[in-house]
């Protein structure tokens, strides 16, 4: 047994991550996907599955994990862990992904790293920590590492398996069936990406004002994702949930444009890996600059208008 | 009832993080209570206060409970300073390098101990930013799990929680009875600063520390000898090349999107 991937999935739809975990533990040998779901589901997520580069794939079907979430789908995931002792779990990192992580790493007894931007052959991880300011190589030394890879981190190979179906049924303990889920609002797709699964993010800080329309309307011409700085989500201008930073989100997208952000260490520990950085700022000295490979220093209601309205002219 | 708060000291989130052999230092940057547990803090007191207030008495209490070396007082202090009535720090020589795993079987082995009814935590500390103790106390503790809590509503003499889970996925209501492992984000509450009175009150409040044994635990069970995963290397990422910087002049709008299309960017 070499690796098992945990296949996240909503409304009938398996995460892209899916290709990218099995990109990863195609390293390692044979890949086993695991699927998670209530009954009906089976079909679409397994005839999904089968296009990305699996060996095998095993649905187990309970109720219980949308009645129980965590708790149920953890207790599952640690059972094939302890069955089948592959040398790695690779999970997505979401808030959902690490805690699944970390309760199996406590139930299986199995060593765990969170956010992993790499991970070869020999199942080292590499990791970029406090803001992409150091890159950190480790290794697990448990027969099992579980490991969290953080989403857009590699091209998923374009490899088709013809994976091995496999189905069981689950029943969750009563040590699972603690936390009871009354009802489930999904997040509402607002046409925007994913912050961290953006290939571009536009951020608004201080600078707005509480202004995001001009920030909105340049992120919707190129199909970015909105972020914001620690000020802005604190004044209540943004949602707290796109907020970049040490106490935000780590994103490391191509294209990072941060308007009437001044760039403190909170901040740029968030956004500082990503490709190609834009800053404007009215404040010459803001340390954003630092880190800037094309700073504009002005007002960003004159300036991101004027690159709104010259995108658009130049798309039409 | 009584509420168990787990903080953390971390350094500044606001301060830069350097690594020595491996290692975040700690000693070059200021100290402080981890920005997050701050929210876990406010809602327990937030909960029991009412409480007490309608009780005429202080029936319910809010204990922290912290992991780290002795000068993490100061971070615990600052706990007490908002209005939680006492503290316990688990310090010990053999802490040192401990892992999640680690620190998640001693925060609950201290937490077994107590006789708490809930745990509150932050969803994440600023330094490690693994997001995964509280998962793993409800895991270790066998407790029910009711983590990134944007809203908590507690009924106390039904001994019932409720939350709203607030993610990336969506929001979900999510219930259980005591005891019971609860994470809080940001966006829950608006976290008090500590008044004079309240600085002053900290300074009475007792901090109790103890040991690895203290608690029933040895050496072997923590640490870096513990932990299960080793850092091969740690490098640090070179400085970005210097950028173009331009002053905007009427026409910097139209010279953004020319280098966006340029570098292929848009």
């Amino acid at each position: 047994m070499s690796a098992l991937i945990l296949i996240d999935h909503a409304d009938s739809q398996i995460a892209k991550s899916a290709g990218e975990l099995a990109t990863f533990a195609k390293r390692l040998g044979d890949v086993t996907g695991l699927i998670l779901a209530g009954a009906g589901q089976e079909e679409a997520l397994v005839a999904q599955a089968s296009k990305i580069a699996l060996d095998k794939i095993i649905f187990i079907q309970s109720d219980d994990f949308a009645t129980f979430s965590l708790a149920a789908i953890s207790e599952a995931v640690s059972a094939q862990v302890k069955a089948l002792a592959p040398k790695a779990l690779v999970i997505a990192s979401s808030s959902r992904g690490k805690e699944i992580a970390g309760r199996v790493a406590i139930a299986t007894d199995s060593g765990l790293i969170t956010d992993a931007i790499d991970l070869d052959s020999s199942r080292k991880s590499t990791q970029s920590v406090f803001g992409g300011s150091f890159s950190v190589i480790a290794e697990v030394t448990t027969p099992t590492a579980i490991i969290t890879i953080r989403p857009s981190s590699i091209d998923p190979t374009s490899d088709e398996g013809a994976p091995i179906i496999e189905k069981i049924s689950f029943q969750a303990s009563d040590r699972s069936k603690l936390a009871k889920t009354l009802s489930s609002e999904p997040a509402v797709k607002g046409g925007r990406p994913e912050l961290t699964e953006a290939k571009i993010v536009i951020s608004g800080g201080r600078g707005t004002n509480g202004d995001f329309a001009p920030v909105e309307e340049l992120a919707d011409l190129l199909g970015a994702a909105v972020g914001a700085s620690r000020a802005a989500t604190d004044a209540g201008w943004y949602p707290h949930t796109h907020q970049v930073g040490q106490t935000g989100k780590t994103v490391s997208p191509q294209l990072y444009v941060a308007c009437g952000i001044s760039g403190a260490i909170q901040h740029r520990a968030g956004m500082q890996t990503s490709k190609t950085i834009v800053a404007i700022n009215k404040d010459p000295e803001a340390p954003i600059f630092e880190v800037a490979d094309f700073g504009v220093v002005g007002d960003l209601f004159k300036i991101l208008p004027q690159a709104s309205k010259s995108l658009a002219g130049r798309k039409s | 009832m009584k509420i168990a708060v787990c903080v953390k000291q971390v350094p500044d989130s606001w301060a830069e993080k350097k690594m020595i052999d491996g290692k975040l230092d700690r000693e070059g940057v200021d100290a402080v209570l981890n920005d997050l547990d701050e929210y876990a803090i406010e809602e327990a007191l937030a909960i029991v206060e009412p409480l007490n207030e309608a009780a005429g008495a202080q029936l319910h209490t809010v204990t922290l409970i912290s992991m780290g070396p002795d000068r993490a007082s100061d971070a615990l202090r600052k706990g007490l300073s908002m209005g939680a009535d006492d503290a316990i720090l688990i310090s010990d020589p053999a802490l040192a390098g401990s892992d999640a795993l680690a620190t998640s079987k001693v925060l609950a082995t201290a937490i077994l101990a107590g006789g708490f009814d809930l745990v509150f935590c932050g969803t994440e500390s600023t330094d490690a930013r693994m997001s995964v103790i509280p998962a793993m106390l409800a895991e270790r503790l066998g407790w029910a799990q009711l983590t990134f809590a944007g809203a908590v509503r507690v009924n106390e003499s039904g001994k019932e929680i409720e939350i709203d889970r607030s993610t990336e996925f969506g929001v979900e209501k999510i219930t259980a009875k005591f005891p019971a492992v609860v994470g809080v984000i940001e966006k829950i509450n608006e976290p008090r600063y500590p008044s004079f009175k309240g600085i002053m009150a900290a300074k009475k409040k007792v901090i109790e520390v103890k040991s690895l044994s203290d608690i029933g635990l040895t050496g072997a069970d923590v640490g870096k000898s513990a932990a299960w995963s080793v850092v091969e290397s740690a490098t640090a990422r070179p400085p970005r090349e210097k950028g173009v910087k331009i002053e905007d002049g009427g026409e910097a709008g139209n010279t953004l999107v020319d280098y966006l299309l340029e570098k292929r960017l848009v």
